[in-house]
């Protein structure tokens, strides 16, 4: 484990909204195909992370980013082509957003942009990422239904399916199962844990025992700061690193 | 239990009377709307004819019919629109999805907001200044429409801003994490979700523009002439002047003749307020999301 590839590297992390510092501090590494959890009460700085990761911050004025983000050794901040930076990221948001047309545009959206034309090879990039994300079977005879009218849960997975159609090394999940009923979480628990060996999964969850059950090792994230990083269950039963972790993931607060 | 106090019997009472004066506000609204409606029938609907519709006006414009005016009326609009719906829907397209929000952007809103407010004569002085005299179109087609399309540019733009900003931010989100440029979401994403509101309000414009009359009156539209136009240099007569000039300019005019180039305006205005409503209910019923 100590030996792994490291896959993101994040050094002196600070994002901050005008005065408001919503991160500072940040130090943490991700190993390639491990599944990183993140877990922390709502506005401990979360989803400002993941923003800062495929720079999304440049599309919101108000948000500053400083410090360094290493994805595979380059400097993100330096990337030339942002596109193909945020092709190689997959994002799940916390709502699904299927995008206003058919379940087939959806997933061959990203595949599309990045140029690919041909009928046959699209059609096997849809059929393989619905697949992967466990929705083939539901959707397999309306490909051309709109995808914006599916249920939550299905949309959630053609969400994770439209990521995957991005062929991505690194795949951002946002609280992905907010609103999502209990089976099919279960379900896309199961595809994240598939997806392990093809890429690396930052899991950001509001469930101390999501993380648990799927994440390899979690980070916690307060006020702004990243608390502790560590081997899961070291988190929930090793010796108590930081008393504030313990007193999170036991219940007692948050 | 339930039986009523003296309160609750002065509540009611209350509700009823506001019920009713907001009731008898809205009746008063739309008398006005039937009684022009039923005047224009009633004392223009016999002038209508093919004839009245397809000939020229004659006898000094005593007699005759307007298609000069009519035909002269279609040139000005669809010039106008020409100029203003790729301009407006292009800048309403920069404004809402590229331009940042700072202070010269907010001063271009207050921009568009204040060429709204314009009066018309203004807009026609300007027309004058602008394309009949500096631009050396003198007083043709081409003069008039762009006053016009000057005049309705703020319809256009804050109809089209309106619906790109009714299609949710998530989408764009969406598409921007996956990779795609601007231009891709607004294309692919933005546009198609929002084009019939873009129509919607390219329609209204339409419905105005038919009916200005001071803006063209110094800048192409002519008094009498019954040829119709060659080209976009030439000038023509038009329905809304030719109804201002039958009432006011020309002596011995029969009744029923005016109240008929009313009849055909106000039908042009609502056939395509009908058109756009149309669109709208069309817009809801193929909504996406």
């Amino acid at each position: 484990m100590v030996d792994a590839e490291v896959k993101l590297s994040v050094r002196g992390l600070r994002i901050s909204y005008g005065d408001h510092v919503a991160l500072d501090g940040v130090d943490l590494d991700v190993r390639a195909n491990e599944i990183l959890g993140i877990i922390g009460p709502a506005g401990s700085g979360k989803t400002s992370f993941l923003r800062a990761l495929n720079r999304m911050d440049e599309l919101d004025t108000a948000m500053t980013v400083e410090g360094d983000i290493l994805f595979d050794g380059r400097n993100v901040r330096d990337v030339r082509n942002v596109y193909a930076l945020r092709r190689r990221i997959g994002v799940v948001f916390p709502l699904p957003v299927g995008l206003p047309m058919t379940i087939y545009d959806n997933v061959a959206f990203a595949p599309r942009i990045r140029g690919i034309r041909k009928r046959a090879q699209l059609d096997e990039i849809v059929e393989r990422c619905l697949r992967r994300a466990a929705l083939w079977e539901e959707v397999k005879d309306r490909l051309k239904a709109l995808g914006s009218l599916l249920s939550g849960g299905q949309q959630q997975r053609l969400t994770i399916a439209r990521a995957l159609s991005q062929d991505p090394d690194l795949l951002l999940l946002d609280e992905f199962s907010i609103a999502v009923d209990p089976v099919t979480t279960m379900r896309i628990e199961d595809v994240l844990r598939g997806l392990k060996d093809e890429l690396t999964i930052i899991l950001v969850t509001n469930l101390v025992q999501q993380a648990r059950r799927l994440a390899d090792r979690t980070a916690f994230f307060l006020n702004g700061e990243l608390v502790e990083v560590g081997v899961t269950e070291a988190l929930f039963t090793g010796p108590v690193v930081d008393q504030r972790t313990r007193d999170y993931v036991e219940g007692r607060f948050g | 239990m339930f039986a009523a106090t003296a309160l609750d019997h002065r509540n009611r009472r209350t509700q009823r009377a506001f019920k009713a004066l907001f009731g008898l506000m809205t009746l008063m609204l739309i008398t006005p709307v039937i009684i022009i409606l039923t005047v224009l029938v009633v004392k223009g609907g016999p002038a209508l004819s093919m004839e009245f519709l397809f000939s020229a006006p004659s006898n000094g414009m005593t007699a005759g019919g307007i298609f000069p005016a009519l035909v002269g009326t279609v040139w000005l609009v669809a010039v106008a629109l020409l100029a203003s719906v790729p301009v407006g829907v292009a800048s309403a397209i920069y404004l809402a999805e590229y331009a940042p929000d700072n202070w010269f952007t907010r001063l271009i809103n207050l921009a568009i907001i204040n060429l709204a407010g314009v009066p018309s004569i203004v807009h026609a002085l300007f027309g004058v200044g602008a394309f009949v005299l500096f631009a050396g179109f003198g007083e043709s087609i081409l003069a008039a429409s762009l006053t016009l399309a000057v005049m309705t540019l703020p319809v256009v733009i804050v109809a089209t801003r309106e619906s790109l900003q009714a299609v949710p931010k998530a989408f764009r989100e969406a598409c921007w994490n996956m990779g795609a440029t601007r231009w891709q979401t607004i294309w692919k994403v933005v546009l198609p979700n929002s084009i019939s509101g873009i129509l919607t309000g390219v329609i209204l414009e339409v419905s105005r523009t038919s009916g200005e009359t001071a803006p063209i009156m110094f800048t192409g539209a002519a008094l009498f002439l019954p040829f119709l136009p060659q080209g976009v240099l030439d000038q023509t007569m038009a329905l809304s002047l030719h109804l201002f000039v039958l009432s006011t300019q020309v002596p011995n005019v029969p009744e029923h003749l005016e109240y008929g180039v009313a009849l055909v305006l106000i039908g042009m205005v609502l056939a395509m307020n009908a058109l756009s409503i149309g669109f709208r209910v069309y817009l809801r019923g193929r909504k996406k999301w």
